[in-house]
């Protein structure tokens, strides 16, 4: 017998499954009673199935390493899933919509009359010094107002239980290929587990994907063309900008395959000819989309993509623009955005934050350190941030005089106690810190949250970091309809 | 189908068949060598001189040693005449379409490449060449065949084959070209040497025992040319790899520039009569038929990857 649930340790943290030493919560009784009866053999061949399964199915995230002869890792994948009772997802997918739709009204207004700063509400200052405005943007109006139609929020969860939203990612948030991945993966090891127990599917999330793309087509026809605009194989998503591609049924193109005619259409270079192209899936950064309008050097990018946007005859998810609130300090005001645009009181909370751009939370920014989490305003990927409590006292005096130097750009928030989950190490359960990243799609009349997301888990002992970039791996995510047990 | 997607396609097939063929071009030169009598060997000069990358060879190398030589066309990285230069290119444009092609296609690509690399010292030594190139060459083929029985027969297909046969048009008559360098003062009637030598251009094109089902008489200068130039049925043949090249013209839209190429260069070949094919003339026609090919090569380059 090896997995002992008496012995496993949930002191001090949230368990997603386990309540108490030896006690499951009721939505992850039915999978403990499971893993229980395995024997170390069954362990060993399940994980075995699983790393094969990934395998097989080429799932990989790229690390380019010429040397090796390939640049592709396999995703670390742990097989106990993460349980999310479906009464407590639906309360989190009615916030997360209310969300993104107070995001995108701000983003509007910010591109339009910026009603919130004349309200006093959002600083103007904040946006002289947002690296992500683009003053490009100011005045156009892409269908129905949505600026970001896919945005991945970061969830986590607090000793206490409560759910936060950590950060929004409204440039080009990647990992949902992984979630579908993932469930594929579980249904090849583990098909009993899904026949007895009501686990709800994730697995239309590429056909919500293009209905929303085919919504915002500028030209009203039976089939638009559809394009993933990808940087290219050396990218370390592109794996997902196949996938995707591939699931939708839509051209994978690179900058170089798209030209934009005298006549302000984007068309693809194909070899019957020119062909053209009515909706772009970017993957590319704002900053490379155009050399006309950014970065002139870019060679990833299409000449003259804004003007055709401008014109509304291409439609670009996400738009340009729409990282101006995919920004650390912005993001301390979402909860004001939603009060002030909806007129609602947030479902989902933010992380209490302190802005450093404020001088009184500065002060306690500054004599606090050791208990915060410091962020730069604009890094993903885990990059550039100081945990205090973990930190040396060099490394926290040299944050100080970087928030010294540029307040504008760090904020700070206490540090949560991330939940755990059980994860398997040597064949062995042990907790690990764990996040969630669902996703959410908005098109003019709808918007659509994934089935829970993706669950990414710290696997060193201790660890909150969670990107793969930095030794993370994920778990299938489950939302259980417990209903009527 | 995407006009990069093709373009990829394409130089992957034209960049593996040039790696087979490079090795090839090795072997009949290693092979003839061995035949000539001493004293009046031509040496390795004449394959860098066909391969028309004298220049770029001299910049680094002063003389035509065998071993110079060989580096510069088995693993030299730099050399773009080079075996191991050509898988890596190959290897460049499949890793760029691994959604087109299947997985294990890719992965045959990269298992090559990487083959050649760390065995390429064999390839200097007289010893390990023969298995070292027969090993490229095997590996080559295996990549055709498992794409051949795998790959969607789709237009993206067609640009596969074509990338081929141009590129095994072009590498067959620099192997004719080879001949042709080495030849001693040609006597009429039979040097001893004559039909030896014709004989391993013909094995080294793997065309020995299907020249002799075709031709059925002792091998000859003449008949041996008018086998790899002109026969229909030889995939190796010149004219054939042209055959092969305007089926799949024929599949693609917008055709009329590349197919019009083509047909210049087919009747070409057809009419080349005995006097052509005499030793001064040889090299100037092969010059033309290289041209040719390098015209059908720009048409589909305008009309599908432009």
């Amino acid at each position: 017998m090896t997995i002992r649930w008496g012995s496993y340790k949930v002191k001090g943290f949230y368990d997603e499954l386990i309540r108490v030493a030896g006690k499951p919560r009721p939505s992850a009784e039915a999978l403990c009673q499971y893993l229980r009866n395995l024997s170390d053999r069954e362990i060993e061949e399940y994980k075995t199935a699983s790393e094969m399964a990934i395998s097989v199915m080429g799932i990989t995230f790229t690390v380019y390493c010429e040397e090796e002869g390939s640049i592709d890792r396999a995703w670390p994948f742990d097989i106990i899933p993460r349980i999310i009772p479906k009464s407590e997802w639906t309360q989190v997918e009615k916030g997360l919509k209310q969300r993104v739709k107070a995001l995108n009204c701000f983003i509007d207004d910010i591109y339009h009359d910026q009603n919130i700063v004349k309200a006093g509400i959002f600083p103007a200052g904040l946006l002289e010094n947002s690296v992500n405005f683009r003053p490009q943007c100011v005045g156009i109006d892409p269908p129905g107002g949505i600026w970001a139609h896919i945005c991945g929020s970061d969830l986590v969860r607090d000793k206490d239980g409560v759910i936060y939203v950590l950060e929004d990612n409204l440039r080009v948030p990647s990992g949902v290929s992984y979630m579908l991945e993932n469930r594929q993966v579980m249904k090849r090891v583990f098909p009993d587990l899904f026949e007895n127990q009501n686990i709800l599917p994730v697995d239309d999330y590429p056909s919500k994907l293009y209905d929303m793309l085919a919504a915002i087509s500028p030209r009203v026809i039976e089939q638009p063309e559809i394009v993933v605009l990808t940087p290219g194989i050396y990218n370390s998503a592109y794996f997902e900008h196949a996938y995707l591609a591939q699931q939708m049924g839509a051209e994978l193109v690179e900058g170089r395959d798209l030209v934009v005619e005298k006549d302000n259409c984007v068309y693809m270079r194909t070899v019957d000819g020119l062909s053209r192209v009515d909706v772009i899936y970017r993957r590319i950064d704002d900053m490379f989309l155009d050399p006309e309008a950014f970065h002139p050097d870019s060679h990833l990018g299409v000449p003259g993509l804004m003007r055709a946007w401008k014109a509304g005859n291409v439609a670009l998810a996400n738009a340009p623009g729409a990282g101006v609130a995919d920004d650390k300090v912005v993001y301390a005001f979402v909860p004001e955005f939603i009060r002030y645009y909806l007129n609602e009181e947030p479902l989902v909370r933010n992380v209490p934050t302190y802005k450093c751009v404020d001088k009184d939370d500065k002060a306690y920014v500054l004599e606090h350190i050791a208990e915060l989490v410091v962020k730069p305003a604009n890094e993903s990927g885990g990059y550039g941030m100081l945990i205090g409590p973990h930190a040396s006292v060099k490394e926290r005096e040299q944050f100080k005089k970087l928030i010294r130097k540029d307040p504008r750009n760090y904020i700070a928030q206490p540090m949560l106690m991330l939940s755990t989950a059980p994860t398997l190490v040597n064949n062995r359960v042990e907790p690990r810190h764990l996040d969630l990243r669902p996703f959410i799609l908005s098109s003019p009349n709808d918007a659509y949250v994934t089935t829970g997301g993706l669950t990414r888990v710290a696997l060193r002992k201790g660890s909150i970091v969670v990107n793969s970039s930095q030794g993370g791996g994920s778990k299938d995510t489950w939302i259980v309809d417990d209903e009527g047990r | 189908m995407l006009s990069r997607v093709a373009e990829n396609i394409y130089w992957m097939a034209r960049y593996i068949e040039r790696a087979e063929n490079t090795a090839r071009l090795v072997m009949v030169n290693t092979n003839l060598l061995l035949d000539l009598p001493k004293g009046l060997q031509p040496g390795w000069q004449p394959i860098v001189e066909i391969l028309g990358t004298e220049e770029n060879y001299l910049q680094n190398n002063v003389d035509f040693t065998e071993r110079a030589v060989l580096k510069f066309l088995i693993a030299d990285p730099q050399s773009p005449s080079s075996i191991l230069f050509s898988l890596q290119m190959a290897r460049e444009n499949a890793r760029t379409i691994r959604d087109i092609i299947p997985r294990e296609g890719w992965e045959q690509v990269n298992d090559l490449y990487l083959m050649a690399k760390s065995n390429s010292a064999s390839g200097y030594t007289k010893k390990g060449r023969y298995d070292y190139l027969k090993n490229i060459i095997l590996g080559a083929q295996t990549i055709t065949g498992l794409l051949a029985g795998t790959m969607l027969h789709d237009i993206g297909y067609d640009f596969l084959r074509m990338g081929r046969n141009l590129e095994r048009a072009e590498m067959t008559t620099r192997i004719i070209d080879v001949r042709s360098a080495n030849l001693l003062e040609e006597h009429e009637g039979l040097t001893p040497y004559e039909n030896i030598q014709w004989m391993s251009v013909l094995k080294s094109l793997t065309a020995y025992q299907m020249y002799r089902r075709t031709i059925q008489v002792r091998v000859r200068r003449k008949d041996v040319l008018k086998f790899l130039l002109k026969d229909k049925k030889f995939p190796r043949s010149f004219f054939h790899s042209l055959l092969e090249v305007k089926s799949c013209l024929q599949d693609l839209p917008r055709n009329e520039a590349a197919i019009t190429q083509l047909n210049e260069v087919g009747k070409k070949v057809l009419r080349a009569d005995q006097a052509i094919l005499q030793q001064n003339e040889l090299h100037q026609f092969i010059d033309e038929l290289q041209l040719g090919l390098a015209q059908i090569n720009q048409a589909i380059t305008r009309t599908y990857f432009q």
